[in-house]
């Protein structure tokens, strides 16, 4: 038998869009009957390979492979393990691979999973890339869209906050972008738009609308979908200006009164101060529902890296 | 006048933007070798007003993404018997791989041996590259 190349999903560009539809109904087959994928990972090893600590994405990941049946072994700080001791991203991944069969590496450096897809016998998943890259925050996001709304494609999707670092973000704009999605809002500061560079290439490679707005208020009637999006303090270079940017985008059932009844209200989570928590009983608010998708779609993904066929 | 045009066999760089002969010279590390080397600034020359010239009397091996990211204006010319045998128009590389560092300091190239960063070419004007692993814009400053 032809032994297949090893997958990896480093980047959301390293899957097309029928493979991100098909992950996005497998997550749903799961979400709809868990039982039957209960066992489907059973003798698997996912290694969670975390050179920060990001509980929230491991625990995402090892209750995925759980819930597959699977076992996770792994470290969630690089300090206390012995790859802190300037061993190669190289050299651990190859040894990884003898100890389980696919890996989520999350690392304060940019491109290190990409380093060890490269040298890796197992599929690697990037889990997080410093500003870089975050691939199953796009997932989870897409499943999140596509259980809510139906649809990818047909929504007015609103971003709002920093825009400008947040290369997360960018990465699911392209991404949406790549679905056919007609029109973003961007709801920014001036000092937090998004990158001309982004723009340009959105505009050249897509038929789509990009509306620049400053304020919530002055588009929330026609927005399908709100994407709130974390604010770092440090992008500002005063107490005062953060204080006022803060309140400006705070979003509250105030700059909502007049939204869509079926809008939705997403959110990478941790929310720092960027929804205000009256928000939480409002019905459009999906973000906790969203962390929980992420599990099923993390759940889909190992599955297809591990090439596991399922009787299900 | 000094003559130094002929040289027998070896490799002549011509068309070498003014000023920058001497940064190319080093580079090469011609100032090691035991071998004639001619390095020549302020040329007159029609198509670029002045121009630098190196001519070596020896084959030996360079680097042409190397040389064309230093100055893609140069002509590389092979001598044979005196004669030019072979003429090349040198070209930004674009595709380059070990020859510039990123510049983004949280780029996995930047700490870890293994990493060596491939750059493809994003601008010819201005010489950006973006980094095959962080994805970051790196401008090349010969
Ligand atoms: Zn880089």
């Amino acid at each position: 038998m032809l032994k297949q190349p090893v997958r990896h999903l480093i980047d959301p560009e390293d899957l097309s869009i029928e493979e991100l539809d098909a992950l996005i109904k497998l997550a749903q087959k799961i979400v709809h009957s868990p039982r039957e994928y209960a066992d489907a990972c059973k003798g698997k090893i996912l290694a969670t390979l975390f050179y920060e600590p990001s509980t929230r994405t491991r625990f995402s990941f090892e209750s995925a492979m759980l819930r597959l049946g699977g076992n996770v072994l792994g470290f969630g700080n690089a300090n206390v393990s012995s790859v802190a001791k300037g061993e190669s991203i190289a050299d651990t991944i190859r040894t990884v691979s003898a100890y389980a069969d696919i890996a989520v590496m999350r690392h304060p450096k940019e491109g290190a999973p990409k380093l060890a897809s490269q040298y890796s016998l197992i599929p690697v998943i990037n889990g997080g890339d410093g500003g870089h890259q975050h691939p199953t925050q796009t997932l989870t996001d897409l499943l999140t869209i596509q259980t809510f709304k139906n649809s990818i494609r047909d929504n007015t999707i609103a971003f709002c906050g920093d825009l400008k670092f947040g290369r997360t973000v960018h990465s699911l704009i392209r991404t949406l972008a790549r679905y056919g999605i007609q029109k973003f809002i961007l709801i920014s500061p001036e000092e937090l738009t998004l990158p001309d560079s982004l723009k340009r290439m959105l505009n050249q490679t897509y038929s789509l609308q990009l509306e620049e707005v400053r304020t919530i208020e002055e588009a929330v009637e026609e927005i399908d979908i709100l994407y709130m999006t974390r604010i770092q303090r440090e992008r500002f270079f005063n107490e005062a200006e953060y204080a006022k940017f803060k309140n400006a985008y705070l979003l509250d059932l105030e700059k909502i009164k007049n939204a869509k009844e079926d809008m939705i209200i997403m959110h990478p989570l941790p929310r720092v101060n960027e929804i205000s928590y009256e928000v939480d009983q409002d019905p459009r608010a999906v973000y906790f529902e969203q962390a929980r998708l992420g599990v099923y779609i993390r759940m889909a993904l190992i599955l297809k890296l591990l090439g596991v066929e399922c009787a299900c | 006048m000094l003559e130094v045009h002929s040289i027998q066999r070896g490799i002549v760089l011509d068309h070498i933007v003014a000023g920058n002969g001497l940064k190319i010279f080093n580079k090469l590390m011609l100032d090691k070798v035991d071998f004639s080397v001619f390095l020549l600034m302020n040329v007159p020359s029609q198509s670029m007003g002045k121009k630098d010239v190196i001519k070596i009397e020896n084959k030996i091996d360079i680097d042409l993404d190397f040389l064309g990211l230093m100055d893609h204006h140069i002509t590389l010319n092979i001598i044979e018997g005196g004669q030019i045998i072979q003429k090349r128009k040198l070209t930004i590389p674009r595709k380059v791989r070990g020859l510039i560092s990123c510049h983004n300091p949280r780029c996995i190239t930047n700490s870890d041996d293994y990493a060596q960063a491939d750059f493809e070419l994003v601008s010819a004007e201005k010489l950006e590259y973006r980094c095959g692993y962080c994805e970051e814009i790196t401008r090349y400053i010969p």
